[in-house]
């Protein structure tokens, strides 16, 4: 049985703004405008059309990017879950879509991290009585890349993956980000470049970690029908799932070997009647090399522990079997903090075929993977084009 | 590279016995009078089946290594004490709690060693919990 949510949405607009210098010279607030705008323009519609603004950069974000913009709203969320907030608010948008609550939603995202001219960059700053500040932190557990290191640590120990494998995946995404003109880095690298770079928390290396950039992005949601009517061929929402384990302390994770991906994957495959081996192409979370392992067991692309051998040999770069993170992803195009953003509007891109010189041929069927936290949420969105209905 | 700061960490209302424990060299962790679950972090209310029936009970202080990092760039108070071992250490009692190694050199720690609790006073009426390899 169809799933009654099963295309029954789509993004309309979808735009980001990321400069290979990794600076942009506006403010967050500026950005935001400027994504919303650019969205709408993209969908072929206008700021008198939105019925809900839904971002999550501070307290009560979104209406505070209302006000600025005009719009007086009737659904509206600021959900929280690091990186894969974007993914939870396409579902969010689906669900309140199809039921009525709103007609025309933007998605918005921008953060300056590394012009530094948004105080609340990468999200909103920690505060109270956080479980992390109380039993992570004295032990010096700074770096997200901390964290992400026990999660390699154990794979190696249980899988016996190697640094080796884990630098195919960073190899493979700046081969893509070679193709993209605005991505932050797109000299090619080597395996052995990967492994010679600075550790930074073995056994991550600093080309095992994501960059610091500014980046923005927004997307535009209407129902089925309408988006029909539109100016871009709508990229369906086919199925949706979101599955936490955790909050910001990695020590509450039931097995830091897997991650909520393997709930949030099948639920969102079941939900679009499509399986792993469906799928065109895949844009993934990948603050680390080891995120972006992990979620592709989870995610059911190959078993849990064989993500070390199912990388290599370029699988998932360009003439890859698999093509990953085709825009160069956040270890190589862009990642201001939240990079769920920028795994959407690469999905959209790729099912619309509007990229130049990495378009996947064809592409029907993306899976977007947003994971936010410490591997705490996952959030995975199945895109489809008219043809997938 | 210098020893590792005491940070002081931010103790609540609930999790003060936990805390005026480590300052007298002692590891008590909570336990679920209903269903005997373990809780970590401490909390009096059972993530397991719900009861807020916990009391505290001694831990034996002893564990196994369950994963680890060398942080080879430290932030902040950290920085001068990088290289150093954070890891992931679960107790015989069944918790996994984050903690660092000490006593040994880094590269000598690996998944699976057995450690032994030590205690790092902060100067603040707590004391950090942090394990030594069994062997030493």
């Amino acid at each position: 049985m169809t799933h009654p949510l099963r295309g029954q949405s789509a993004i309309v607009g979808a735009v980001d703004a990321v400069s290979p210098t990794g600076s942009l010279d506006r403010t967050a607030s500026q950005l935001e405008v400027d994504m919303v705008r650019a969205a709408l323009d993209d969908a072929g519609l206008s700021i008198r059309d939105v019925d809900s603004v839904i971002s999550t950069s501070g307290m009560m974000a979104s209406l505070d990017l209302a006000e600025r913009m005009g719009v007086r709203g009737r659904y509206t969320d600021t959900t929280m879950t690091g990186g894969s907030s974007f993914e939870v608010h396409v579902e969010h948008a689906a669900a309140a879509i199809s039921a009525g609550y709103c007609e025309v939603a933007v998605i918005v995202y921008a953060a300056t991290p590394r012009s530094g001219k948004n105080p609340f960059a990468g999200g909103p700053s920690m505060g109270g009585d956080l479980p992390f500040l109380e039993w992570d932190l004295p032990y010096g557990f700074g770096l997200p890349a901390s964290s992400y290191s026990l999660a390699a640590r154990r794979h190696m120990h249980e899988y016996g993956t190697t640094s080796e494998q884990l630098a195919e995946i960073a190899v493979a995404f700046r081969a893509w980000a070679a193709k993209n003109p605005n991505a932050y880095r797109r000299d090619p690298i080597s395996v052995d470049d990967v492994l010679a770079s600075p550790m930074v928390a073995e056994p991550l290396h600093k080309l095992d970690c994501c960059l610091v950039t500014d980046g923005a992005g927004a997307l535009v949601m209407t129902s089925a029908e309408r988006a029909r009517d539109l100016r871009r061929s709508p990229v369906y929402v086919l199925g949706a799932g979101t599955a936490h384990t955790h909050g910001m302390s990695i020590s509450q994770m039931p097995d830091l070997t897997t991650s909520g991906a393997a709930v949030s994957g099948p639920n969102a495959f079941a939900m679009a009647g499509v399986r792993p081996a469906d799928v065109d192409v895949v844009e993934l979370y990948d603050s680390f090399t080891i995120t972006a392992l992990m979620t592709l067991e989870d995610l059911g692309f190959c078993a849990k522990g064989e993500g070390g051998a199912f990388v290599e040999g370029g699988r998932l770069g360009p003439g890859g079997d698999l093509p990953t993170n085709t825009n160069g992803g956040g270890l190589s195009y862009t990642h201001p903090g939240m990079y769920g953003m920028f795994v959407l509007v690469e999905a959209v891109r790729q099912l619309r075929g509007e990229v130049v010189d990495r378009q996947v041929a064809g592409a029907e069927i993306a899976v977007a993977n947003g994971c936010g936290g410490v591997l705490s949420c996952t959030s995975t969105i199945v895109l489809g084009t008219e043809s997938t209905l | 590279m210098t020893d590792l700061p005491e940070i002081a960490p931010a103790v609540t209302l609930e999790t003060r016995p936990f805390w005026d424990a480590t300052a007298e060299g002692r590891l008590i962790l909570p336990r679920c009078n209903a269903c005997s679950t373990v809780i970590w972090y401490p909390r009096l209310f059972c993530p397991s089946c719900a009861s807020d029936d916990v009391s505290w009970v001694d831990a034996a202080g002893t564990g196994t290594v369950y994963s680890f990092t060398v942080v080879r760039k430290g932030q902040g108070p950290f920085a001068p004490a990088a290289p150093y071992v954070l890891a992931y250490v679960e107790l015989d009692e069944g918790p996994r709690v984050m903690t660092n190694i000490v006593g040994c050199r880094p590269d000598d720690v690996t998944v699976g060693q057995r450690v032994v609790v030590t205690f790092a006073d902060t100067g603040e009426a707590t004391a950090l919990y942090r394990f030594r390899p069994a062997d030493r």
